[in-house]
């Protein structure tokens, strides 16, 4: 049994703002869930399924859905940080196929930039957690911990700073058509490489941007979907895994994606070559080059001259990736970038991203992202969509 | 720029016993009593095979496997690779951060936290 053409996409939105000071984090969950309904054409008493993760206030889906008064039959809140999202859509896929829901809402919101939580701050100590009395105090932080991935994948493949640069570059020429985005400005490799080193050897341009907001989706079975007025956009495979520490055999040159790319490509019945759009969590430059070696997109190692040149740019390179600017340029809500990729990969499907940056007649998409740390452990999720 | 303060190790059961010996000098590792196998951070159920473990002394010799400067926080965080196997987190400390490179070798150099408890770090051999 797989999850292959079990579910449909039928609603996606992402809140326009990127700071929001004057909305709460349960108002902009339920704007993001309002927005997709009214893109999918379905009402709020036509939910019956509700996913959500670790942003979700309070114990996530009872204070949530009591906020929004959604009365569903099925409810999953599994947390895998960014990705979570992105494996929700598989997650509730299997749901319909189970009976359990026919409507899935999934929602993501949080205000890190309006209350100061950027995630490169040094996390406290919490003896529960197992490898915290043995990490904290080290000053594991975000960007260091993928700094360190950074390193060890130049000491071992010979990637360069310019080579991580041109992720960046691409997410600009991106951005720049995006109205919404945090930074429309198109900039160069020299640009990246000259701006200030944050944790080397990752600059500050190698960095997503930090920013309030939510996104929604609506995964709904197969009947409903053909009976609404939006085009269809069909679940074709999806994985998960974790990678972590492993015992000590630390390899920080890889990501669970070697084992996402591989499930999901096969439950799909595709290849890495068919896919002509690419959302590629880009939580840092790095993410993006290492997911997609992992992902089968180049040979491993060779990522950096991958993405050089422009062949991520839409309309320019081989693989257009995260045509709405990405984490790098567009949007981060709540630190976290699943829903958002998955959001452009429906656009895209759509034929709704911004006539500069759609891919013509796009017909497969891919969106993969990761979840917690790629430097000390993370989740990964994959899914794979196709326009019917 | 001065180096940044280690904070307190938070502690629970299974890593108390690290610190205590930790305080007499001494740098314990976990090794199973079945496959052998030593492994980091320290478990009582081997993550190779769930087998027991002990604590056995570590020689305190590593090399290092990555590390970033952090130069404006005044500190750098690495991964070492022990003599013993295992591959962990820590500081690496006593040194110029931009004279490190990938490989090199590190011994362990304890650093008091700041409520005094001496955390493993380490310093180019």
């Amino acid at each position: 049994m797989t999850i292959r053409g079990k579910a449909y996409i039928a609603g996606a939105y992402e809140h326009p703002t990127r700071k929001a000071p004057d909305k709460s984090v349960a108002q902009l969950h339920a704007e993001s869930a309002a927005g997709a309904l009214a893109d999918a054409g379905l009402t709020k008493d036509d939910v019956d399924g509700y996913f959500c993760a670790g942003d979700a206030p309070g114990m996530g889906p009872v204070n949530m859905l009591d906020y929004m008064n959604l009365r569903v039959r099925h409810m999953d809140s599994t947390d895998l940080g960014g990705c979570s999202y992105i494996a929700a859509v598989a997650h509730a896929t299997e749901a319909i196929m189970a009976g359990k829901c026919n409507v899935a809402l999934i929602t993501l919101a949080g205000r890190p930039r309006s209350e100061g939580h950027s995630g490169t701050a040094a996390r406290p100590g919490n003896p529960n957690i197992p490898d915290s009395p043995w990490e904290t105090h080290f000053g594991p932080s975000t960007v260091n911990l993928y700094a360190m991935a950074a390193a060890r994948h130049m000491y071992q493949y010979g990637t360069t700073s310019e080579q991580l640069a041109w992720i960046k570059v691409a997410a600009s020429h991106h951005a720049q058509h995006n109205p919404h985005a945090m930074l429309r400005d198109v900039v160069t490799v020299e640009d990246v490489v000259n701006s200030p080193m944050v944790s080397d050897p990752l600059h500050r341009l190698d960095c997503c941007v930090v920013s309030d907001g939510g996104g929604a989706l609506l995964v709904v079975k197969p009947e409903i979907a053909k009976a609404l007025k939006r085009p269809l956009v069909k679940v074709l495979g999806g994985a998960e895994a974790m990678k972590g520490q492993m015992g000590g055999d630390v390899d920080l040159t890889y990501s669970g994606a070697v084992w996402t790319g591989p499930a999901a490509f096969a439950e799909a019945g595709v290849m890495p070559s068919d896919i002509q759009y690419a959302s590629i969590y880009d939580s840092f430059t790095i993410t993006v080059l290492m997911q997609l070696e992992d992902l089968g997109f180049c040979e491993k190692g060779k990522g950096g001259a991958f993405v050089a040149d422009g062949n991520l740019i839409s309309g320019v390179g081989k693989l257009p990736f995260n045509t709405d600017g990405g984490g790098l340029c567009n949007n981060h809500p709540a630190n976290r970038g699943g829903i958002t990729k998955v959001i452009e990969a429906v656009r895209q499907l759509r034929g709704e991203a911004h006539p500069k940056v759609q891919v013509p007649n796009c017909g497969l998409a891919l969106a993969h992202g990761t979840g917690g740390l790629l430097g000390s452990r993370h989740a990964s999720a994959t899914l794979i969509l196709e326009r019917e | 720029m001065s180096e940044r303060k280690i904070t307190a190790p938070s502690s629970n059961p299974e890593s108390e016993p690290f610190y205590a010996a930790a305080k007499e000098g001494r740098f314990l590792i976990r090794t199973c009593t079945g496959c052998g196998k030593s492994h980091w951070y320290p478990r009582t159920l081997c993550p190779f095979c769930f087998g027991a473990t002990e604590w056995t002394e570590a020689s305190g010799n590593a090399t290092i496997y990555s590390f970033s400067p952090m130069r404006r926080a005044g500190f750098t965080i690495a991964y070492v690779t022990l003599a013993e196997g295992p591959t962990m987190m820590t500081n690496l400390v006593d040194c110029d951060m931009d004279s490190l490179a990938i490989g090199q070798p590190v011994k362990l150099a304890f650093k008091p936290a700041e409520d005094g408890t001496p955390v493993p770090c380490f310093t180019p051999a």
